[in-house]
């Protein structure tokens, strides 16, 4: 049953907040605002009891899914388990209830905190520098990109495009252009690699950056990514990496080491601080010292008087945040790297990698894998061969939510047709890891022999298919009282 | 390792699975000479509890808001966070699901942003609210970018009396586009209206504005939307939701995009971040609006429910031509601001707003009857105020946190022209005893 929205439960004159009495002589109002400032009537937020509101969006929580309920093979997206111990310390009061604004040597522990987790983001990335602002990985993306812009601007020839693989996540030519510049479009070659005689076709003098994923977003490594990254180099390009995919890489190998000048990190997916339904996110960013002097302002520093914010850095960009970034969620990325240590981020990803195969694996045979060797932490299949049943990768995706599973990235990346994205991660048991891959078998057999109960899945939520089109066509974007 | 399960048993059975004998078979695509040969040099591994301690240290090297009384406000506020927002917000199924691309799966939290576009519109006075931005900062240029594409003008006028923050984050975003940025002075703590009149012209796309300023003073927004329209400009108003129970809202005094920081409402300081940008406009600019948006539909049954919509918009499907390359926003953020209006109300929410406006008057009142101190500017306002002080505010704030005060801010070493300006900020939280003391201890320093 579906829940009935919170203004059609308000109930005029009920009260929920608890205020304490105005302690101060009152001024009439009228003495300290003048009329023309003054809202008239109220806004019409609900009038509810604590418990009517408590009901209301605890019911409204049972109808929604979390990776605690279960399996979240989401790719691209990392949904791994975000650990408890994460959200009791970021909670500390001195970690949550800190000015933002309140001099240095009142928030000593917060700084340091920044500090140590930049020097951790270092080394495992193998960047020399780190900037912790970012709100999310497109933000991480957007400061990248004006960076890159800045260092050309610094050489004396800003230049004018940059380049991205067909296999791209959407973010990266919505960055490139609204940092200025104009998109390129590589193609994946037959392996799902980056076509090399492709980019040399492309780079040239007028290349600011070439944004690459790797491990990319068909789960493979770019095997020639010392070629790639000498090629872009050679014409005075940079070499850009969407960290998106970094848990495969974790104590395996650097983005540092394999050439590439910037990498964004989304601390939300490696690093596990809970996505929190659409975000906050961090998506901190690393560069190599030549970038080191464009980096956003402020850059926490160590010195003999102890942790400070500089602001004085003249070549920076400027600020990218009101503040100093996601700071609730640095402490619960910092709070991870400290409980894992060099030998727990190993198994990371190993295990991640180790999960992934096993699923390419068992559903290979049933959903062809068109890109089809030892992938990394995920990999991508293919619906295509349903067609002919008129099934698509969306409908398996909607019949997977009637076995309780959280549907993988469909048709994503384009370079693959009816694509579905797999990515279990680390934290996954093996016997969900099988549940899944039973159910997506099952579904191949009920496309084959009732295809109208895929079609019109899921049959087992308080909602059956939704109507997007009329959504898009009669717009109703908020409650109108009646 | 209790966050991955596999056991050696487990992974030996999915290598034969695989038909390969070590997990080394499947790294072959990483060539060796990027290998890393040694450990990673981070710190060792600390088991949970040992976690705590060291971490428990760390924070205990900050000066805490719970064993200290803040006047510091300057963009981030210290309202009162009820109980239910934390409980219900970080309920799990919301705190750690993915943003809602699968729309069955996800209507709880889907129901949640419709009830946030609306709350947001209708405190905004728009019509339409987005899902979220990450604050104050990245909404303001948003908010520019999307006036520039509306009116196909290349030049905004940016009110010097917006938070320095917000405008440098406007300046880095867009640093990479055509535009040109032209900042308006002030008068008397608010933006100068006869500059206004005098800058428009037929290449301005917008003027943005910020109220309350970041001097504390009401802006007056109802002249400047009149200034603008006739020119055939855009009205972009940074907005505190907090004052809106009481404040005319800005779609009713004539704003066309409505922005703003959300943090005041249940989201807490954290130090500055997660955060809560806002985004509001009128009807016919939703398509052009940045970020993720929830529209109501129905199911097959003929059933209500939620989905994301007008995502044609959005860089996934837009790629380099989208409104913005937003992806993640501050989704539980939206969800804590929602849970917080919900539980304040149309009364609460008006209630906060006049015990604010009372108490800062208060304060106010008791500093200017201290030798040296007056008010900086002429202006209502709400929450925060500008006092000219005898002695630099940083030599005040200095002193007053030996009592566990903590002070306004120090505007002179943001502006050199502002030399001896004290930002001070009283919220619902502040006691008429703890305004007292600060006075009383503010008088014991400077006399």
């Amino acid at each position: 049953m579906s829940e009935s929205l919170i203004f059609e439960k308000s109930v005029p004159g009920r009260k929920g907040y608890s205020l304490p009495d105005l302690d101060v002589p009152e001024v009439p109002i009228a003495e300290l605002i003048p009329a023309d400032y003054l809202r008239k009537d109220p806004p019409l937020l609900p009038e509810l009891s604590e418990v009517d509101v408590v009901r209301h969006f605890t019911n409204l929580s049972r109808d929604n899914y979390g990776i605690d309920q279960g399996f979240y093979p989401l790719g691209s997206c990392t949904m791994k388990y975000n650990p408890k111990v994460n959200e009791d310390v970021a909670r500390y009061a001195g970690f949550a209830a800190l000015h933002p604004l309140q001099p240095f040597e009142q928030t000593q522990g917060a700084l340091q905190m920044l500090f140590q987790l930049e020097v951790a983001l270092r080394e495992i990335t193998g960047m020399d520098r780190v900037t912790l602002q970012p709100a999310a990985g497109a933000q991480g993306e957007l400061v990248g990109m004006l960076m890159i812009r800045a260092y050309h601007q610094s050489k004396g020839n800003l230049r004018r495009k940059v380049i991205v693989p067909d296999s791209a996540h959407g973010t990266n030519p919505a960055t490139a252009a609204l940092a200025g510049y104009q998109v390129q479009v590589v193609h994946s070659n037959a392996d799902g690699l980056v076509d090399l005689e492709d980019l040399k076709h492309l780079v040239d003098t007028e290349t600011a950056a070439l944004m690459l994923t790797n491990p990319n977003t068909l789960g493979l490594f770019e095997r020639d990514i010392l070629k790639i990254a000498e090629l872009v180099h050679s014409v005075g390009a940079l070499l850009y990496l969407d960290g998106a995919n970094l848990n495969a890489l974790l104590g395996l190998c650097r983005p540092g080491d394999m050439g590439f000048d910037v990498v964004h990190s989304n601390l939300h997916k490696t690093f596990t601080t809970p996505h929190g339904g659409g975000g906050p996110g961090a998506g901190a960013l690393g560069v190599k010292s030549r970038l080191a002097p464009f980096l956003p302002v402020p850059v926490v520093e160590k010195t003999e008087k102890g942790y400070v914010l500089d602001n004085r850095r003249p070549r920076s960009i400027g600020k990218v945040h009101s503040f100093y970034g996601n700071f609730g969620n640095l402490v619960r990325a910092y709070t991870y790297i400290r409980r894992m240590g060099a030998v727990g981020f190993r198994k990371v990803s190993t295990n991640a990698i180790l999960n992934a195969n096993y699923i390419r694996t068992r559903l290979e045979k049933v959903y062809p894998v068109p890109y089809n060797r030892f992938c990394m932490h995920e990999f991508v299949a293919s619906a295509k061969k349903f067609r002919d049943k008129e099934v698509h990768a969306w409908d398996i995706a909607k019949r997977l939510i009637d076995y309780g599973i959280y549907p993988p990235t469909v048709n994503f990346p384009m370079v693959v047709e009816e694509a579905l994205m797999i990515e279990p991660t680390e934290t996954e048991p093996k016997e969900n890891l099988d549940h899944f891959c039973e159910a997506m078998l099952r579904i191949a057999k009920e496309i084959e022999e009732d295809p109208e109960l895929v079609k019109t899945a899921p049959h087992t939520r308080s909602v059956t298919r939704l109507d997007e089109v009329r959504a898009v066509k009669q717009l109703d974007l908020r409650w109108k009282p009646a | 390792m209790e966050y991955i399960p596999n056991t050696k048993e487990e992974q030996h059975q999915m290598l034969k699975a695989i038909g390969v004998e070590t997990i080394e078979d499947l790294l072959s695509d990483i060539p060796s000479e990027i290998r890393l040969t040694r450990g990673l040099q981070l710190p060792p591994p600390l088991s949970e509890p040992e976690l705590k301690t060291e971490m428990l240290r760390l924070s205990e090297r900050n000066a805490d808001l719970l064993h200290h009384v803040p006047f510091l406000g300057g963009g981030a506020y210290d309202h009162y966070v009820p109980s239910v927002v934390g409980h219900l917000a970080f309920r799990s199924e919301f705190y750690t699901a993915y943003t809602p691309y699968q729309a069955e799966m996800s209507q709880g939290l889907l129901q949640t942003i419709y009830e946030f576009q609306t709350m947001i519109a209708e405190l905004t006075g728009m019509d339409v609210a987005n899902a979220s931005l990450y604050d104050g900062g990245s909404a303001l240029a948003e908010a520019a970018m999307m006036a520039v594409k509306i009116t196909k003008r290349k030049t905004i006028l940016v009110s010097s009396t917006i938070h320095p923050s917000y405008r440098a984050v406007l300046k880095t975003y867009l640093s990479g586009a055509n535009v040109t940025i032209i900042e308006l002075p002030s008068e008397n703590g608010a933006t100068d209206l006869v500059t206004v009149g005098k800058r428009l012209g037929e290449d301005i796309a917008c003027i943005l504005v910020q109220t309350p300023n970041f001097l504390g003073c009401l802006e007056p927004v109802e002249g400047l939307a009149q200034e603008v329209h006739r020119h055939g400009a855009l009205l972009g108003v940074s907005a505190d939701p907090i004052s809106l129970g009481l404040l005319k809202s800005p779609g009713e005094a004539g704003a066309d995009i409505v922005i703003g920081e959300g943090q005041g409402m249940g989201c807490g300081l954290n130090f500055g971040g997660p955060n809560l940008g806002f985004f509001a406009t009128k009807k016919e600019y939703v398509r052009q609006m940045p970020g993720r948006v929830v529209g109501a539909t129905v199911d097959t049954k003929g059933r209500r429910g939620y989905c994301l919509t007008l995502q044609t918009r959005e860089q996934h499907i837009k790629r380099e031509r989208a409104t913005s390359n937003i992806c993640t926003n501050e989704a539980l953020a939206a969800l804590s601001a929602t849970i917080y209006l919900s539980i304040m109300g149309r009364q609460g929410l008006r209630e906060v707003g006049r015990l604010c406006l009372q108490k800062a008057h208060y304060l106010k009142h008791r500093l200017c009857e201290i030798k040296g101190f007056e008010m900086a500017f002429a202006r209502p306002f709400f929450r925060e105020f500008v006092a000219k002080t005898p002695v630099p505010p940083s030599r005040i704030n200095k002193k007053l946190y030996k009592g566990k005060i903590i002070g306004g801010l120090d505007l002179g070493e943001l502006d050199r022209k502002l030399k001896n300006h004290w930002l001070v900020c009283v919220t619902e939280k502040r006691t008429k005893e703890e305004m007292d003391h600060l006075v009383a201890a503010v008088k014991e320093i400077t006399t």
